[in-house]
C-alpha cells in the first residue's frame, strides 16, 4: 500500500485501492466483533478483568461500536463502491490514488480517534462519540474523498443511464457528509440541551439511515443480478425504494428519545414518518427476492448469494421492529431495554453485515483474479455469523422483554439483573463465535491471495469450481 | 457524460432532501430554542460548567479547568453569618457555562433578569466569578435568574472558598467529566420515562432542564437504575464510596464494574493504598474464607472518586 501512496496514477493497479479497503474492513471487523466479545464477558461477569481502568467496561463500549461502524462496515463500503461503481459504469476509478490515500487516511484516523476514545477522550455523545477535531479528519479525510471519487467515476461512465447501485451509492456518500457535519455541530458551534440531545440522536438515526442502510442495500442490487445472471426485478421498484429512503429514512430522528420533553409535534412527527419506514423496506426487499426466481438453487450452492440473501432476509424482521418499536405504544415497553441492543445488532450484524460480507468476498476475488481458497471454511464463517448472531438476538430480544416487564411492573432493579444473567452468557457465547468466525475468514482471504486458483481472464469467480 | 439525464432528478433529490432538513433540523430548532431555561437548569449548568465531554480546556477529561458548587453559610466578604446558600465558584480561567457566555439560550425572562439584576454582563474569566440563583414572580409566573455575586457583592472566587469547608464542597463539574469519561452513562440513564419511571425512579425532566447543558448524556440503554434522582434516593456517602469501590460489597448482584483505580494512589490520610493486599484480603472474603470484608479507604479529597461521589450524591 505504502508504495502506491507517491506512484503516479497510471502505475497504480486498476482495483488496488478497493482490495485494501476490502483486507482492512476484515481486520477492523475481526478488531470490532473481538472488543465486542470481551465487553460481553464482562456484563456476564463484572469482575472478568477488573480494577484497571483502560479495560474496564466504560472505555471500552464505544470503541466496539465505532470500530466495527466506522471499521468494518464503512469500509466494506468504501470497498464495494471503488469496485462496483466504476464495474457498472464500464470505466474505471476516477482516481486509484485518492482511493489509497482515502484508505491510507481512514486507518490512520479512525485507530487515533479510537485510542483516544479508549484512553477516555469523549465528546460524551452516543455514536458521535469522537472528539471535534476527529470529526474534522472523518469529514475532510475519509469522506469527501470517498464522495469525490464515487461521484466522479459516475460521472465519467461509458454507459448511458446510471443503474440503481449507483444512486444510492452517489446520494449516500452525500448525504453522510451533510450528516457528519450537521450530527456533529453541537461541538463545533457549543450547541446545549435539547438541541445537543436531540441533533446527537439526528445523527445516530440518519447515519443508519442515509448511510448503512442505503449502501448495503445497493450492494445487494449488484451483487444478485451479476452472480445469478437474473436482471434486476423492477427499475420501478428502485425507483420507489430510493426515494422513500431520501424522504421517509431521513426524518423520524426524534423516535430515539421519545421520553425525553422533546415538543409533543416533533416526536409524533417522528413516530408516523417511522412506520412509513417500511415503504423503503418493503420495495427493497421484495426487489430482490423476485430478482431470485428460478435461481433459488443458488441461495444454497453459491457462497455470495447466501450471504447476499440471508441479508436480505435479515431485513424483513429488522424493518418489522423498526417500524413499529418506536411508536408510542410500544416504545413505552421496550425503550432502553436489551431490546434495542438486540435491534441494533440486527440491523449491523445481522442485515448489513451480511451483505457487506458478500461484496468483500466477491470483490476481493474479482479483483484479485484468484478463486476463493476454500469453501469449506466460507461456510463455516457464514454459519458462525448467522448462528453466532441468532444466539445474540434471540437472547438479548428475552432479556429486553424481561427488563420492559420489570420497568413498567416496578421491579426492584437488582432482580432485573438478577432475572437477565443467562441472557447476558448466551449474548457473550453469540458475540465469541462471530468473532470466532471472523478469524477463520481473514485466514481463509489470507490464503486465497497466496494459493487460491488463478481464475482466466473474461470469467467471473463464481463460474469456476471450488479446489477445496 | 454528464448527468445531463438526471436534471430533473438531481433537482427532485434537492426538494425531497431538503424538505426533510427544513421539518427535522430548522422547525424542530427553532421550536427548541424558544425555551426558558428552569431553575433546575440553571443549576445543572451553573454546576457542571462549559462542557462535560472534550473541550479546549480540558482534552484528556481530568476534570481541569471545572467550577466548584459550595454552601455558603457566612458572607465571604464581611464574614457575617448568612441562611445557607448554594453558590457556584468559578475561579480564574475556569470558563463559564453557556447560559453566561451566551444569555440568549436562557430564554427571554431569565436572560433580561440576569443581565439586569444579575449583573452576568460583568463576569470575567480573567477574575473569575461567584454565581447564585434566585427564582422570582414575574406577572405572576416564577422566572429563575443568575445573579453575579462577584458584581453585585464583591464575593471574591479564591476568598468565597476559603471560607468553606472541605464537607461543603461539592466538585460537581469535575464529578460529571468522570461520569461522561468512566462511561456511566452506558448503563445508568439521566432520563426518567415520561409513562412509568415517576414512582421508581422519580418525575421525568421538564422542557427547561437542559438549557446550556453539553452533553446532557441522557444515555440510552438502561442495564441499571436510572440516576437523576439517585440522590433523593441514596444521600449516604458512605454507601456510595462502598458501592464505587466494589459494588459486590453492598449488592451481591450487582453486574457494575469496580471503580477502585478513581482512588488514586493515597487515601484520604495520605497512606499509600494497597490494591493488591485489598482485593486478596477481599477474594478470601468473597471465598466465604472470612467473615468481614477489608475497610474501603476513604478518597483523597483530590481524588476522582470523590469528585464523581460529589456528582452522584448531587443528582436530586
Amino acid at each position: 500500500m505504502f508504495k502506491y501512496l507517491l506512484a503516479r496514477e497510471e502505475d497504480i493497479p486498476a482495483g488496488s485501492a478497493a482490495i485494501f479497503f476490502g483486507f482492512s474492513s476484515i481486520i477492523w471487523f475481526v478488531v470490532g466483533t473481538a472488543l465486542g466479545s470481551f465487553n460481553a464477558a464482562k456484563l456476564a461477569f463484572p469482575d472478568f478483568v477488573t480494577g484497571i481502568e483502560m479495560l474496564s467496561f466504560g472505555h471500552m463500549r464505544q470503541v466496539h461500536v465505532l470500530a466495527v461502524i466506522l471499521g468494518w462496515i464503512s469500509m466494506a463500503f468504501a470497498m464495494a463502491m471503488m469496485y462496483i461503481t466504476p464495474a457498472l459504469g464500464n470505466t474505471k476509478l476516477w482516481s486509484e490514488k485518492l482511493g489509497i490515500w482515502n484508505c491510507f487516511i481512514w486507518n490512520i484516523g479512525l485507530s487515533v480517534g479510537l485510542c483516544g476514545l479508549w484512553f477516555g477522550i469523549t465528546s460524551g455523545r452516543e455514536y458521535s462519540d469522537m472528539p471535534f477535531v476527529i470529526d474534522v479528519v472523518i469529514i475532510g479525510g475519509l469522506l469527501i474523498p470517498l464522495c469525490l471519487n464515487v461521484i466522479m467515476t459516475i460521472k465519467t461512465r461509458r454507459t448511458q443511464g446510471i443503474y440503481t447501485t449507483n444512486w444510492f451509492f452517489g446520494a449516500a456518500t452525500f448525504m453522510v457528509i451533510i450528516v457528519f457535519a450537521v450530527g456533529n455541530s453541537p461541538e463545533f458551534f457549543q450547541l446545549t440541551g435539547l438541541t445537543e440531545a436531540y441533533l446527537t440522536w439526528w445523527f445516530a438515526h440518519n447515519v443508519l439511515g442515509l448511510w448503512i442502510t442505503p449502501v448495503a442495500a445497493a450492494i445487494s442490487y449488484y451483487i444478485v443480478p451479476k452472480v445469478t445472471g437474473n436482471p434486476l426485478y423492477s427499475h420501478r421498484i428502485g425507483h420507489l425504494h430510493f426515494w422513500s429512503v431520501v424522504v421517509f429514512y431521513s426524518t423520524p430522528a426524534a423516535h430515539h428519545i421519545m421520553s425525553s420533553p422533546l415538543p409533543e409535534w416533533l416526536k409524533s412527527f417522528a413516530s408516523v414518518e417511522g412506520v412509513l419506514i417500511l415503504v423503503p423496506a418493503i420495495a427493497f426487499v421484495s426487489n430482490l427476492l423476485l430478482t431470485m426466481t428460478g435461481k433459488w438453487n443458488m441461495f444454497i450452492e453459491n457462497i455470495e448469494i447466501k450471504f447476499t440473501i440471508t441479508g436480505v432476509l435479515l431485513a424483513i424482521p429488522l424493518n418489522m421492529q423498526g417500524g413499529f418499536q418506536q411508536t408510542r405504544a410500544i416504545n413505552w415497553y421496550i425503550h432502553g431495554t436489551g431490546w434495542i441492543v438486540a435491534h441494533a445488532h440486527l440491523a449491523l450484524l445481522g442485515f448489513s453485515t451480511f451483505l457487506e460480507a458478500a461484496a468483500v468476498y466477491y470483490g476481493l476475488q474479482t479483483l484479485l483474479r484468484r478463486k476463493l481458497y476454500s469453501l469449506a471454511l466460507a461456510n463455516f464463517h457464514f454459519w458462525m455469523l448467522l448462528i453466532g448472531f441468532a444466539t445474540y438476538w434471540i437472547s438479548m430480544t428475552i432479556a429486553g422483554l424481561i427488563q420492559g416487564a420489570g420497568k413498567i411492573y416496578e421491579v426492584p432493579y437488582i432482580d432485573v439483573v438478577i432475572a437477565e444473567h443467562p441472557y447476558m452468557i448466551a449474548r457473550w457465547v453469540g458475540g465469541t463465535m462471530v468473532f470466532l468466525g471472523n478469524c477463520v475468514w481473514m485466514f481463509n482471504m489470507w490464503k486465497t491471495i497466496r494459493v487460491g486458483t488463478v481464475i482466466p481472464d473474461g470469467r467471473l469467480p463464481h463460474e469456476l469450481a471450488y479446489e477445496r | 457524460m454528464a448527468f445531463r439525464e438526471y436534471k430533473i432528478g438531481a433537482r427532485m433529490f434537492g426538494l425531497a432532501f431538503g424538505s426533510s432538513m427544513f421539518i427535522t433540523l430548522y422547525m424542530a430548532a427553532v421550536d427548541i430554542s424558544s425555551v426558558s431555561v428552569s431553575q433546575i437548569g440553571l443549576h445543572r449548568q451553573l454546576g457542571f460548567g462549559r462542557a462535560g465531554g472534550f473541550s479546549y480546556e480540558d482534552p484528556f477529561l481530568r476534570g481541569w479547568a471545572k467550577p466548584t458548587q459550595v454552601i455558603l453559610a457566612v458572607d465571604p466578604k464581611t464574614g457575617a453569618a448568612i441562611d445557607p446558600v448554594t453558590a457556584y465558584v468559578y475561579e480564574k480561567d475556569v470558563p463559564f457555562p453557556n447560559g453566561i457566555r451566551h444569555p440568549r439560550i436562557l430564554g427571554d425572562g431569565p436572560r433580561e433578569l440576569s443581565e439586569g439584576r444579575g449583573r452576568i454582563g460583568e463576569a470575567d474569566d480573567a477574575v473569575g466569578a461567584v454565581f447564585l440563583t434566585h427564582e422570582v414572580e414575574v406577572n405572576g409566573e416564577l422566572v429563575p435568574y443568575i445573579e453575579n455575586a462577584t458584581a453585585t457583592r464583591g464575593w471574591i472566587p479564591a476568598e468565597t472558598l476559603a471560607k468553606v469547608p472541605d464537607n461543603k464542597r461539592l466538585q460537581v463539574g469535575k464529578g460529571k467529566i468522570m461520569f461522561v469519561r468512566e462511561g456511566c452513562w452506558w448503563c445508568h440513564t439521566l432520563l426518567p420515562e415520561q409513562t412509568q419511571d415517576w414512582q421508581y425512579f422519580g418525575a421525568p425532566p421538564m422542557l427547561g432542564d437542559f438549557n446550556g447543558e453539553s452533553p446532557t448524556a441522557f444515555g440510552s440503554d438502561r442495564k441499571a437504575p436510572d440516576l437523576t434522582h439517585v440522590g433523593s434516593r441514596n444521600s449516604s456517602r458512605e454507601w456510595m464510596m462502598i458501592h464505587f469501590f466494589n459494588p459486590r460489597l453492598v449488592q451481591p448482584h450487582s453486574i457494575m464494574p469496580r471503580y477502585d483505580y478513581l482512588w488514586g494512589d493515597k487515601d484520604a490520610s495520605g497512606n499509600t493504598i494497597d490494591y493488591d493486599g485489598w482485593r486478596s484480603a477481599y477474594n478470601e472474603y468473597a471465598a466465604g474464607k472470612s467473615i468481614v470484608p477489608p475497610d474501603v479507604p476513604v478518597p483523597h479529597k483530590d481524588s476522582e472518586a470523590r469528585a464523581l461521589i460529589d456528582f452522584v450524591l448531587n443528582l436530586k
